[in-house]
């Protein structure tokens, strides 16, 4: 609960009609995308700019209240789930596109920016910006950011991160600090623009960023490649990169996936193999029209059964929003779905799916894989319901399974979607004690009182997954 | 205000009534967000959105809120377009939670003695009796033609209401007289070879302050190839029962309305209102309770088509049609639209229309804000989202929008009216225009 005292402040900084503690102004920012995480925060306030923001976090400081900054509320982590209270922290008026630079390259948004507005926005002036992100009709460019977000296109133009080049940051002590800039090459000391990016909240507020765009490439192509053997398919991966072609999408979906995005979307999807993979090229339409021949050949070559050129845009788009729905669609088919996004060097794509099917069996679950192939980040993704619990605690153990197999295949426990709380126990796991100590010295040095969404990245306890807290 | 012990019995009926499967069934993933006009409206207030407004339902259930003024208020914001339905990839029933949601917090309220008066005038004495519907029109119609009208509006009497609410009196259509309203037709031959023999679905108000759009579309079908059946002992849908948390009377309708279209023997049953289809689609989940009416409904449902998609279906959109050169634009009906999913069928044959140009607006599929009696009781709201639309109205500068449900049209006209626009700009009915294509394109031939 926060004193009379703090809320008459907390008033005086950004006006009655931006803060708000009803119950039900609460209740409706107590969760996000992440299955069996709610907790209410103490209030919900919306800055209108950097300074309210500065004023609002020196406070929190002052009195030890949690904060925890919060764009549409899509993650998969629990990262912006306030399990500890405190005030959660919206960027609704802070959503602005300040510039599109078109001699730099750059585009500097505030937080709140939907991320597809902005991709619309640069489009229109023949610009692109990669990182696609599934959610990315509602998803925050504050959020993208804060969980370095990745999308279908990270195979070649990489993820968020490799597109920010520049940050505003509200520190814990309610300083302002500016990181980077619209620069190729800056090394003027350590590099805080990477370290906010993906920092899930926990060393500073992101009030502002500058994002490097690329010109949009000339054409684009699609094909759906069909298999009955899933180690066919993981196969094709490798070999296709072996073969010095990186594609600019190469998704993987299985039969259980397959068959519930169709259901679902209706598009035509083939429900009676085993596997696809959905390439796409981008790129001067020679170059692509030639890649993608001899990807075709490749897959067939790997034991392909069939290879599907989409032949228009509509065509193209309808596939691709396939694969994008497909955590939707799974979850028609169960009331609860845990998503995981384990990931593995792409070499061990084939023998991570292999094991994810060994374990689901083994644990008598039903799991459905689906995700980014090409970059090794896979997608198991269990249909159960919250309310069984003997099967949440095989899950439980299912997971666990899937996070050290990943690891010892030289992998990592999460690929795209955050450490968050979710995630927060098994973080060891990767970073071992020494990792984690590292890590932890530098919270403390930026956040020496813990406010900045307290209980995320680093666990109390290891191995207890499990919270429902209400 | 609600008291402690009617909070208590909401949440208890909250608990029997709500579908745990259903309020399970969201994941949260926020995908409906950018489909929702009031989320969008209010300035991304969660509270105000589909995710939002199922999580206030689900706290109640869980007993983790009470029902108070603001759970209340969350629920009323919405507009029931529906428009979050499509977009969901769980595929959640939102539509069905909040009717029952609503249902249960209406039941329970002690409302105003002038409330509760004036609602049992409206939900029990006028809407399921035709002729009570005939002579209020009635009477609306004796105000416009005697010229009460221009004494009102030259006294400044309107300006005692809200703005909206007096512009709207100005935008209502002269409506027929009493005699024109008790002399309807319950046969009607198709005009070229049958091909179908279809019932027609009047409506309350459709029969009566919009009788001209039904006499409209009754000759569209007759020039399409249909017989038409119009059973005089049928009832308005309930759909303004329904959404006001007036569930029995809606059910009683219901019932009333199976019985008179069966045993009919036709191939569809025919609507023009996008928001009484919708309603009369769901009859079988509103008689859910009682299983062999359930069944009746859900027969009565599977007839059910809009006037355009029958059309479409009977080639009228290759018959000769045209209009002197025009811009056209469509707003689709959110219940039409989201609930009998008919979206193409409209467009399809607007385009068939020669001589004219067909631009499709931005977010034509969003609500216009009419959404029944929303745009007088959320009037602020209900406003700020028809800016918006007559924002991308313009931006087409078309000089009719269409549309295909009589609160929309109303809405449109109360735009067109805000907006100072009605030399220019003229919003009709789909069955309206098209009746005057067809004509249009007779006059021509004969010339």
């Amino acid at each position: 609960m926060l004193s009379q005292e703090i809320k008459l402040k907390l008033i005086q900084i950004v006006g009655p009609e931006n803060f708000d503690d009803t119950k039900v102004g609460r209740l409706v920012y107590s969760y996000d995308a992440t299955p069996m995480f709610q907790s209410l925060p103490d209030g919900v306030i919306a800055p209108r700019n950097t300074g309210e923001v500065s004023y609002i976090v020196k406070l929190c400081n002052e009195r030890r209240i949690p904060i925890v900054p919060r764009g549409s509320g899509t993650n998969l982590c629990a990262g912006t789930c306030p399990t500890e209270g405190g005030l959660v922290l919206l960027f609704k008026h802070m959503n602005a596109i300040l510039e599109i630079d078109e001699e730099n390259l750059t585009v500097t948004v505030q937080p709140g920016v939907i991320t597809l507005d902005m991709i619309h926005a640069v489009e229109s002036k023949g610009l692109f910006y990669p990182p696609d992100p599934s959610s990315m009709k509602i998803s925050t460019l504050g959020g993208n950011i804060n969980e370095n977000s990745g999308g279908l296109r990270g195979l070649k133009y990489g993820v968020t991160r490799d597109y920010v080049i520049g940050l505003e940051i509200v520190l814990a002590n309610g300083e302002i600090i500016r990181t980077g800039g619209k620069l190729a090459k800056d090394v003027a000391g350590y590099d805080l623009t990477r370290l906010m990016v993906g920092s899930e909240g926990t060393l500073g507020i992101i009030t502002e960023a500058t994002l490097k765009l690329i010109p949009t490439p000339e054409s684009k192509m699609t094909m759906l490649v069909h298999y009955q053997d899933i180690e066919a398919a993981a196969k094709s991966v490798s070999t296709i990169i072996a073969n010095k072609i990186i594609p600019t999408t190469l998704e993987f979906l299985d039969q259980p996936t397959l068959k519930l995005v169709e259901e679902y979307s209706q598009i035509g999807l083939p429900t009676d193999v085993k596997a696809v993979l959905l390439i796409e090229q981008d790129g001067p339409i020679k170059v692509v029209k030639q890649d993608i021949e001899k990807m075709s050949r490749l897959c067939v070559q790997e034991r392909a059964v069939s290879v599907k050129i989409a032949t228009s845009e509509e065509e193209a788009d309808g596939l691709r929003t396939a694969r994008r729905t497909a955590l939707s669609a799974l979850a028609r088919f169960k009331p609860t779905i845990i998503l995981e996004d384990a990931t593995v060097p792409r070499s061990e794509v084939a023998k991570m799916v292999i094991a994810i099917n060994e374990i689901a069996e083994k644990y008598q679950l039903n799991i459905c894989t689906f995700g980014h192939a090409g970059d090794g980040n896979l997608h198991p993704t269990c249909l159960t319901d919250v309310r069984n619990h003997e099967e949440i605690e095989q899950v439980e153990k299912a997971f666990e399974e899937i996070f050290m197999k990943a690891i010892e295949l030289g992998g990592t426990i999460t690929g795209e979607h955050g450490v968050g709380t979710v995630k927060a126990p098994y973080l060891e796991l990767k970073l071992g004690q020494a990792g984690i100590a590292a890590m932890k010295a530098i919270k403390d040095s930026l956040d020496p009182n813990n406010i900045m969404n307290p209980g995320k990245m680093f666990a109390k306890d290891s191995r207890k997954r499990v919270v429902v807290t209400t | 205000m609600t008291t402690t012990k009617e909070r208590e019995t909401i949440q208890w009926q909250f608990k029997e009534r709500l579908s745990d499967d259903e309020l399970l069934n969201c994941m949260r993933c926020g995908f409906c967000l950018p489909s929702c006009p009031t989320y969008i409206e209010s300035g991304f207030q969660e509270s105000h959105s589909p995710r939002g407004r199922l999580a206030v339902m689900k706290g109640v259930v869980d007993g983790f809120i009470e029902p108070d003024e603001d759970v209340e208020r969350s629920l009323n914001m919405c507009l029931g377009c529906r428009a979050c339905e499509p977009v969901c990839p769980s595929g959640v029933n939102y539509g069905h939670l909040l009717e029952e949601a609503r249902d249960v917090i209406n039941q329970n309220k002690k409302h105003s003695l002038v409330v509760r008066t004036v609602r049992k005038a409206v939900f029990k004495g006028l809407f399921p009796y035709q002729n009570r519907v005939q002579a209020v029109t009635g009477l609306l119609g004796f105000y416009q033609r005697f010229g009460l009208q221009k004494v009102a509006h030259k006294s400044g009497m309107m300006k005692l209401f809200p703005d909206s609410l007096s512009t709207m009196e100005k935008v209502l259509p002269p409506v027929p007289s009493l005699k024109e309203m008790k002399n309807r037709p319950s046969y009607l031959p198709a005009k070229i070879p049958v091909k179908k023999r279809v019932a027609f679905f009047s409506g309350c108000i459709m029969d009566t302050m919009f009788m001209r759009t039904n006499d409209s579309t009754m000759k569209l079908l007759q020039l399409a190839g249909c017989d038409i059946v119009i059973p005089s002992n049928q009832a308005c849908c309930g759909a303004l029962h329904g959404h006001s948390g007036e569930k029995n009377g809606a059910k009683e309708l219901a019932k009333r309305n199976i019985l008179a279209f069966d045993e009919l023997d036709v191939d569809y049953i025919i609507t023009n209102a996008g928001g009484c289809g919708a309603f009369l689609m769901d009859y079988d989940h509103l008689l859910k309770d009682e299983p062999t009416w359930a069944l009746r409904g859900k027969e009565f449902s599977k007839k059910l088509k809009d006037i355009s998609s029958v059309l479409i279906e009977l080639e009228f959109d290759k018959q000769m049609l045209s209009l002197p050169d025009q811009v056209i634009t469509y707003q689709d009906s959110c219940h039409l639209r989201n609930v009998m999913k008919t979206e193409a069928e409209p467009r399809l044959l607007l385009t068939a229309i020669q001589n004219t140009e067909y631009r499709e607006m931005k977010n034509a599929d969003q609500c216009c804000g009419s959404a029944g009696t929303y745009n007088i009781v959320e009037s602020d709201m209900s406003m700020k989202i028809l800016d918006s639309k007559m924002k991308a109205t313009r931006a087409t500068e078309a000089t009719t929008i269409v549309t295909s449900n009589p609160g929309c049209l109303l809405q449109m006209k109360l735009g067109i009216e805000r907006e100072g626009l009605s030399d220019t700009l003229r919003a009709v009915h789909i069955a309206d225009l098209l009746l005057e294509a067809a004509q249009t394109s007779v006059g021509e031939m004969e010339r």
